[in-house]
């Protein structure tokens, strides 16, 4: 463990004013994280001033083009409103059940346990294996409601406008229920026991201290919890993209979806850009408000945009 | 999904938390209408779960003869050998390969710049990098997925797995730099005082005292990085055209548009994708979940 001494004075001398010395050790992380994430940051801005068609070498400035043909697109309305109701109607459907699925794992019986060991498996799976199943398991033909012959079941699930968008949202909650009910159950357990306590000496109930004492206490949890939803909701991409690539029509055409048409499919990078700079901006957008609904909670710092 | 983040420290088991269980054990015994979901909610995630697997034993003629349900009536292997001649092992070893890839150095260069971040003192260039980092956790791989194809078309790195590799590692370094850190500054300061006394240089002390002190977090990042690696679906979208460079999560959609009503096979190969993962999970599951919410503890 021990350097030779000669270092020895070295390092005392040093650790008085010593700062830029370790300086050098941020270097290869900084460089990797400015080449591919914050270049390409301002890149994507500078792309949507731009026309491009992704394949050739040749990338013209071309002012506010892409910024006034997405502006005037009916799709980007359209875009935007399927993107805030899937967010919308996921939010609405996971955060009361992880709530309460998380208050109900944060308690120790055993067979909880077992549970959670099955509870947590669609949080290790791939939002492609996820799509894949449920297209597979809710296909009218081929799938599980046609093999038990059940006709409620045996609709044509991802066919369907207003189906398609109830189904995206339950494969959604499949998907994150559990993690956000992580997220609550580790906020339970930091519900100091002393203030159950009090609540019982003052003869509060049950369902008394659910409603005054874990609810709120629950806030910074519930929003730390609510951000990552719709913030991650933003970026539900690979999961529609196998599921329905967006349709039936534009019926699932999320903005990222939308993105991905206009530049990968369509060639047009300087329109898409200009959709990934809205997807950033909404994102930021959400994240300011959620925080300012919350206040000041000491942990926020190192909860921001996740 | 994006990230992270809570307090679930105590699930990991790394510090104890106030409070215990005993107290949640009695606030839990009302708790009927979450034990009723709990128990819904298990069946709906089984459900699937258990269809996928006995339907990847079937034939493809007794896929459609039997009740979904039921298990095969005889358990063929037709489904995963089709799955295995087609390229899969590929495939594999292209995903095992990004994943380590990307994630080893990840994790070693993010802990650097953690421990220059919390002893380094205050400089300027310290603080805008980790202020820097900090705002990554704020963009999302999609919105600036078309820079990065450019950039990977530049360095001609368009259909190599390096090509998956190094965007990989830009973004696993924010959550990794930001948990890394708050456990690195969990280390008492007298024993970086005692190493320095002893005569150790800081790159001794990080690899020597940092580095097996944060082994907890260390692994836990690395496992949660590497689920986001191998799950990873954009990049091999957006970076790779020939079929030899694809990792498993394109290569599913590449069966699934390939097999067509082959269903049993669709879901052989989504079991063999997942298999790994599962094993994984099998052995380290407490470890796995932390590694999930690793943002999230303080």
């Amino acid at each position: 463990m021990t350097a030779p001494p000669a270092v020895r004075r070295d390092r005392s001398a040093v650790s008085g004013g010593r700062s830029g010395s370790l300086a050098w050790l941020v270097v290869p992380a900084l460089l990797v994280f400015v080449v591919f994430a914050v270049v390409p940051l301002f890149g994507v801005l500078y792309l949507s001033f731009t026309r491009w068609n992704g394949i050739s070498t040749d990338i013209q400035l071309d002012g506010l083009n892409a910024w006034k043909a997405v502006l005037a697109d009916p799709q980007l309305p359209h875009s935007l409103l399927v993107t805030f109701e899937i967010m919308a109607l996921s939010w609405v459907a996971q955060t009361p059940l992880s709530v309460l699925l998380g208050v109900f794992l944060a308690g120790s019986q055993r067979y909880r346990g077992v549970l959670a060991v099955v509870f947590f498996i669609p949080l290790l799976l791939s939002s492609a294996a996820i799509a894949i199943t449920w297209k597979a398991l809710l296909d009218p033909n081929f799938g599980l409601g046609a093999g038990l012959g059940v006709p409620l079941l045996q609709q044509d699930w991802l066919g369907r406008e207003g189906l398609a968008v109830a189904v995206v949202v339950f494969i959604v909650s499949w998907q994150y229920v559990p993690f956000h009910t992580l997220i609550y159950q580790g906020g339970v357990r930091q519900i100091p026991r002393s203030m159950y306590e009090a609540a019982e000496l003052d003869g509060a109930g049950r369902v008394r201290q659910f409603f005054s004492i874990t609810l709120p206490q629950l806030k910074y949890t519930i929003i730390t919890s609510s951000t990552l939803m719709v913030v991650g909701s933003l970026t539900f991409f690979d999961l529609i993209f196998v599921l329905t690539a967006g349709g039936p029509g534009d019926a699932t055409r999320v903005l990222a979806l939308d993105m991905y048409k206009r530049g990968f499919m369509a060639n047009l990078m300087g329109p898409a850009s200009v959709i990934a700079v809205i997807l950033v901006l909404v994102g930021l957008l959400l994240a300011l408000v959620l925080r300012r609904l919350g206040g000041t909670d000491p942990n926020e710092s190192m909860l921001e945009g996740a | 999904m994006a990230t992270t983040a809570t307090h679930t420290v105590s699930e990991h088991g790394a510090r104890p938390v106030a409070g215990g269980t005993g107290r949640v054990a009695r606030l839990a015994r009302w708790n009927w209408l979450g034990g009723l979901s709990g128990w819904i909610w298990l069946v709906v995630v089984m459900l699937p779960i258990y269809w996928i697997v006995i339907s990847s034993f079937k034939s493809q003629s007794n896929f459609f003869a039997t009740k979904p349900l039921a298990p095969p009536q005889e358990w063929s292997l037709a489904a995963y050998r089709l799955v295995i001649d087609s390229d899969f092992a590929r495939y594999f070893v292209n995903s095992v390969a990004v994943t380590i890839g990307a994630v080893i150095p990840a994790v070693v260069i993010s802990f650097m710049a953690a421990f220059a971040i919390v002893r380094g003192g205050n400089g300027l260039f310290l603080r805008f990098s980790n202020g820097l980092f900090l705002m990554g956790l704020a963009i999302p791989l999609q919105a600036v997925i078309i820079p990065i194809y450019l950039i990977i078309i530049r360095m001609r790195m368009y259909d190599t797995l390096t090509g998956m590799i190094l965007p990989s590692i830009a973004f696993a370094i924010p959550l990794s730099v930001l948990v890394l850190s708050n456990f690195i500054r969990d280390v008492p300061r007298e024993l970086f005082e005692s190493m320095r006394l002893d005569g150790c240089t800081e790159w001794g002390t990080m690899w020597r005292l940092a580095f097996p002190l944060t082994r907890p977090a260390l692994v836990t990042v690395s496992i949660y990085n590497a689920l986001q690696v191998w799950n990873n679906f954009l990049l091999p979208l957006i970076l790779t055209q020939n079929p030899t460079k694809r990792t498993l999560p394109l290569a599913l959609f590449e069966y699934q548009g390939q097999y067509g009503v082959n269903v049993p096979a669709i879901l052989a190969s989504v079991v063999l994708t997942t298999l790994p993962v599962l094993i994984f999970y099998a052995v380290g599951r407490r470890q796995l979940l932390a590694g999930l919410t690793a943002g999230f503890s303080k």
